[in-house]
């Protein structure tokens, strides 16, 4: 056959995988009851336009302008007190969870030891159990706890976003050029001194995106906890929607196109000064 | 004796036995050659001395103490008093050199000098001096990936210097450079081992330098000792046998079949 001179040998996996990828999707749209054609019914259609049409011109009467910068600032309040609360739980337990700090894997082909691998475990499971219950299941549970206000929304960020930050770190202090610091370790250094001169100069623009990125959810987030009463921009949507004040809640998405903005022109800028 | 190895097997861990039945002693403030074709264990031998790598089988004992025999934490004071200067320095790519110079002593500092070392270096100075031997004071505050392969090599010199180790080994440590630079740099480095007493352990694929600044040559072939000659007695014969390669030595003999220029298939 002429044509095994070119023949890949990866091909043949790739397109099982490729079928098996449609194969599992198909179920899952099934599932999910996902139906386009519900939309371009003309009732629904009007429905939603009557809806959309309320949102123009935004409301910018003087009055409505200063609350919805009180609540503004209260929002980003928030998101910033719940990820410097998450990044206290998440910083440590990304360590702890983390082979990149491995002695044993130095010496070992970059392969922990089985007792280290062990004892990560229990890391593991703290910040798997961390994300897995929503923020918003923390947040009715902490409104509970400590009242309507943005304290309940501060505690529901820290606690889910520590879960994701905590692997996430974890993960990318693996990814990245092990070498430094095993020569580091195998000069005699320790493990906190090798991850600070080894792998944080190489993880460093990648740690920040992913922490102002995860700023950024959580500025969206602790809206959606504004829903069940945990304060701040979500509250006042809320209470917009239930008023049908389409143009308050222009007003505030449009608020938000802002800070999401303004986050991404942060990531690049502090990604730019570690490239 | 500062290194002694004695029936020592190492397989790695991809199942291919890197080094086998080794029998080796230094004493302190020798200074070795080890030169052998690519493949023959080198790096590996050096990794082991520098108590990176664990022995399979057999006794090692480095400084006086058996590295794998220790706790990890006593096994970080032993490797404090060895440097290691690899081929192709392990340096991330945006730490600036001063900062990996002087990660040399980080074994030492402990963790809150190292953290205030790298808010402000410490010991410029210190620094400055190791770098200015190897002609690269100019580089102090240049970021690791503005530099040649050469200079990397040099700031890898200049951390192993800065560590001032009781052992240092080198692996390939001039492969980089120009020989000009190349000669220079192995007198320092030998120079640096006469002065402070320090054994000195490189591998090296340049014979003419090895015979040039080493007293003791070590030819490694197959993970196995092949020759433990004093330089004035290592003679062509000897290389000749270390180097020797069938596969490459074949294509001379085996013509190119000339009956067909190309089978046609289907």
């Amino acid at each position: 056959m002429l044509s095994r001179d070119r023949r890949d040998p990866a091909a043949l996996p790739r397109l099982l995988l490729a079928l098996l990828a449609v194969a599992l999707l198909w179920p899952g749209i099934r599932l999910a009851e996902l139906d386009p054609t519900v939309l371009l019914k003309a009732e629904n259609a009007r429905t939603m336009g009557s809806f959309v049409a309320g949102f123009w011109p935004p409301a910018h009467d003087p009055e409505f302008l200063s609350l919805l910068i009180d609540a503004t600032l209260q929002t980003l309040a928030i998101a910033t007190a719940g990820m410097a609360l998450a990044l206290v739980l998440a910083i440590p337990a990304s360590l702890l969870a983390s082979s990149a700090l491995s002695l044993s894997a130095a010496s070992r082909a970059g392969r922990p030891g089985w007792l280290g691998q062990c004892l990560r475990w229990p890391a593991r499971g703290l910040l798997i159990f961390l994300r897995s219950v929503p923020e918003i299941v923390w947040a009715l549970l902490f409104v509970r706890a400590v009242g309507l206000g943005p304290t309940a929304g501060v505690l529901a960020i820290a606690i889910t976003y520590a879960g994701m930050l905590g692997k996430v770190y974890a993960e990318i202090f693996e990814s990245v050029d092990q070498r430094p610091a095993h020569a580091l370790m195998q000069a005699g250094s320790g493990r906190l001194t090798a991850l600070v001169y080894g792998i944080l100069p190489n993880a460093a623009a990648e740690l920040t995106s992913y922490t102002v990125y995860r700023w950024e959810c959580a500025v969206r987030a602790s809206v959606v906890m504004g829903f069940v009463g945990a304060g701040g921009l979500g509250q006042q949507i809320d209470l917009s929607m239930r008023m049908f004040a389409g143009a308050e809640v222009a007003s505030m998405l449009l608020t938000f196109l802002v800070l999401v903005l303004l986050a991404d022109q942060l990531s690049r800028l502090l990604r730019g000064r570690f490239t | 004796m500062t290194l002694r190895l004695s029936g020592i097997d190492l397989r790695h861990s991809n199942g291919t036995l890197a080094l086998r039945g080794l029998e080796l002693s230094i004493a302190q403030g020798e200074r070795v050659a080890i030169i052998g074709p690519s493949g023959a264990g080198k790096t590996t031998l050096l990794n082991l001395l520098a108590s990176a790598l664990p022995p399979s089988a057999g006794q090692l004992e480095i400084l006086g103490s058996s590295p794998w025999q220790l706790s990890s934490r006593q096994r970080q004071q032993l490797r404090r008093r060895i440097a290691l200067i690899h081929q192709a320095p392990p340096l991330p790519p945006r730490q600036r050199v001063v900062t990996a110079v002087l990660a040399g002593k980080l074994g030492e500092w402990g963790l809150g000098k190292s953290l205030l070392n790298l808010l402000h270096p410490i010991d410029v100075p210190g620094a400055r001096d190791v770098l200015g031997r190897l002609d690269l004071a100019d580089k102090l505050f240049v970021r690791c990936q503005q530099l040649s392969g050469g200079q990397l090599q040099r700031v890898g010199i200049a951390r192993a210097l800065y560590q001032a180790p009781e052992v240092m080994l080198a692996d390939e440590p001039v492969s980089a450079m120009d020989p000009r630079l190349a000669d220079h740099t192995l007198a320092l480095l030998c120079q640096h081992a006469i002065e402070n007493g320090v054994t000195l352990v490189a591998s090296l694929h340049a014979v003419e330098l090895a015979l040039a600044h080493f007293p003791r040559i070590i030819g490694v072939r197959d993970g196995q000792v092949h020759f433990d000659l004093n330089a004035s007695d290592v003679s062509r014969e000897h290389l000749d046998t270390l180097y020797a390669n069938e596969q490459l030595s074949t294509p001379a003999i085996t013509e190119t079949p000339t009956t067909a220029p190309w089978t046609p298939r289907c």
